[in-house]
């Protein structure tokens, strides 16, 4: 409880959604918005039906099919049997429930984060859930989003609430004005980089600073999206104009006198002018170059124009160990430049890079090119509203022309769960969140990036610093 | 849930950091719609070789650890993914105790959900106790819950911090649905008052 009057928006949010709390139990929170898809709901609906449960706010559930489903060939049925029977087991659960669900044939279908905010579905100060450590994602709007186990899944879906211990609070200021080479990509790696995988841990991030407030909605979704990989609960920005500009209008949107409503409720929500964080951690925006990972964890990330570190260049003995373990997976020597690592594969899509705004940065630095000898590259839109809107604005073209394959939406290669895969040792220019060994395929070399730095990576071969390309 | 029962067992010793949910269970293993049968694939990418024979240097493939229930790990164990597959697998192949500097959020909360307890020393602890079973594979710790306590035969002895509630439905094995359920009247009273104040949030119920 804060001892002061000033409170931050998670502990607005917090203090409003308490449902219970009784001396030896975690407080009950209340859930506004569950999020679902096919991979981590079939043991929660199994639970449901062992215990005689039902659903109990249908309309509070937004789910879809993406981790498994093929982003080509969809007309013939999913080649894997298994996986085949997970989609047609979520189909039937929510049948069964009368949830709304964005199947393989709904003009809607796509990656749950990248659909969710398309359709308005989570507003600023709502509990939002999802059995998927990206539903940071929905942070952007002010939510408090974070992810959650299977078993949780099935709680919410019977009780509407979870029992959840409150988290620390971190303050990430990004002062001054990012380069126009550098997105919220750049700005999340760079975080994490200094911070660590487990310097989140325990904390919600808010995010905040000029170079924050100037990046768009889209913008905002990709950095909280990211805020997992620090280790945080949860990444939030306060709701703003941008916000509410972005939410008008749209499905799941408040309407007439409700807009009014809703308006002055999200106003009154961002952090008070006194507030405490119990953590604050400070970055400077034009210091942040394009960044490239080059490690098997994303704090192993550097700039660049920089190089692959040396075990020995690391005073911490952990990280030391940690470095050289990722060199001998990575196939990779300390010293080596990043702009000299030759790439198998380009990647752009996930929940983290699959918008409209990453295509459109992508498509600005592959147009006119060609996809280098012996690079497969791949462009998967998150959804099929992406898909749409980029094929309507002549992007598709400017892909196809290059040598990229477009695809229908899914996950994809973020985590290869639907055949979208690296071999062995093949080395891809990703604009996903993950570069854990085997993430992409087992043996799998992934490289986190921003879309604009994958798209020239693909063209060259290899890294570019996309601040020395010929502007055109 | 099953109840958390008292024992004395085999410690595993896992000296690596930052173990990330897709180590602890690949996902191509993900696709399954049951709960059950998850172990087999623990580690996998580390623990089999390509042809599907156990990896030998892979620690957790050491004799001396077989039957072990207490997994004793590096920092920040179980980073990455909320997937509850990871915690599933880690107890069906037969552990139940997690000892570590740190646990990732997600992965500790699921662990609760699983009748695994995992537990934070701090780092010279952990390194007493990694000290410990590297000198003699296949010593036994006794985790004692009621008490909480841990003690090991070189006298690395130590008590654990658990909240109150988590203990008590581990002890007992409660079902935290059944248990939320019992405010039921609360969860309807706060959505009422919800109706009220936000409104527009109940327009499609």
């Amino acid at each position: 409880m804060s001892s002061t009057h000033s409170r931050t928006m998670y502990e607005k949010i917090w203090d409003s959604h308490r449902v219970h709390h009784e001396a030896g139990q975690a407080p009950l929170l209340y859930v506004d918005r569950h999020l679902m898809h096919e991979v981590t709901s079939p043991q929660a609906f199994e639970g449901l039906k062992i215990a005689n449960r039902k659903v109990r706010n249908p309309h509070s559930i937004l789910a879809t099919l993406d981790h498994c489903v093929p982003t080509k060939d969809r007309d013939k049925p999913i080649a894997d049997p298994i996986a085949r029977k997970q989609v047609e087991t979520m189909i039937a659960n929510c049948q069964f429930h009368g949830l709304n669900l964005y199947d393989m044939e709904s003009p809607n279908n796509g990656v749950i984060h990248i659909v969710v905010p398309e359709h308005g579905f989570v507003h600023p100060g709502m509990v939002t859930v999802c059995g998927d450590s990206h539903t940071a994602t929905h942070g952007a709007f002010g939510a408090l989003a974070f992810g959650i186990g299977t078993s949780e899944v099935e709680h919410v879906m019977a009780t509407q609430t979870l029992p959840q211990e409150k988290s620390k609070s971190m303050l990430v200021q990004v002062d001054g004005e990012l380069s126009e080479y550098c997105t919220a990509k750049d700005i999340a790696l760079a975080v994490i980089g200094k911070i660590g995988t487990a310097g989140g841990n325990g904390h919600v991030i808010e995010f905040a600073g000029e170079a924050v407030l100037a990046l768009s909605m889209e913008g905002r979704m990709t950095l909280c999206n990211m805020a997992i990989e620090a280790g945080a609960r949860a990444g939030m920005v306060a709701p703003d104009q941008k916000t509410y500009d972005y939410l008008q209008g749209k499905e799941f949107a408040p309407k007439g006198d409700d807009w009014d409503l809703a308006l002055a409720y999200w106003k009154s929500l961002p952090t008070d002018a006194n507030a405490e964080f119990d953590t604050t951690v400070v970055l400077h925006a034009p210091d942040i170059a394009p960044q490239v990972s080059w490690g098997t964890s994303p704090e192993q990330v550097t700039a660049v124009n920089g190089t692959v570190p040396s075990p020995d260049s690391f005073g911490d003995n952990n990280k030391a160990q940690a470095c050289k373990s990722a060199l001998r997976y990575m196939g990779l020597t300390g010293g080596t430049q990043i702009t000299d690592i030759k790439i198998d594969y380009a990647f752009i899509g996930s929940c983290t890079n699959g918008r409209i705004e990453d295509f459109r940065a992508a498509a600005k630095v592959a147009l006119g090119t060609t996809v280098a000898p012996g690079v497969t590259a791949i462009a998967v839109p998150g959804s099929y509203h992406v898909k749409l809107q980029a094929e309507e604005e002549g992007l598709d073209k400017i892909f196809l022309d290059a040598g990229w394959e477009w695809r229908d939406p899914g996950c994809s290669m973020c985590l290869a769960m639907n055949g979208d895969e690296l071999k062995d040792g093949e080395r891809c220019a990703s604009t996903s969140n993950r570069n854990f060994e085997g993430r992409q395929g087992k043996g799998g070399r992934t490289h986190l990036v921003s879309p604009a730095m994958a798209a020239a990576a693909a063209a060259a071969g290899k890294f570019v610093d996309i601040r020395l390309l010929p502007t055109s | 849930m099953e109840a958390y029962k008292n024992h004395q067992s085999v410690v595993a010793l896992m000296n690596r950091n930052n173990v990330d949910t897709d180590q602890i269970i690949p996902k191509q293993f993900l696709k399954k719609v049951e709960r059950t049968g998850f172990g087999v694939h623990l580690f996998h990418d580390w623990r089999f070789n390509p042809d599907g024979s156990d990896n030998l240097a892979f620690e957790l493939n050491n004799p001396a650890f077989k039957g072990a229930k207490v997994l004793l790990t590096g920092d920040n164990f179980g980073c990455g993914s909320s997937r509850e597959h990871a915690p599933w697998a880690i107890a069906d192949y037969g552990f139940n105790t997690i000892i570590s500097t740190s646990f990732a959020d997600i992965f500790y909360n699921n662990c609760f959900k699983n009748s695994i307890l995992p537990l934070i020393v701090s780092v010279e602890k952990l390194q007493a106790l990694m000290d410990e079973v590297s000198a003699k594979p296949g010593v036994a710790f006794s985790v004692d819950l009621e008490k909480q306590t841990v003690t090991t035969p070189a006298g690395n002895d130590f008590s654990f911090d658990i909240k109150p509630f988590r203990k008590h439905n581990m002890l007992n094995g409660l079902d935290d649905i059944g248990l939320s359920l019992m405010h039921e009247d609360k969860i309807s009273a706060f959505e009422e008052k919800q109706k009220q104040a936000l409104p527009w949030l109940w327009r499609q119920a």
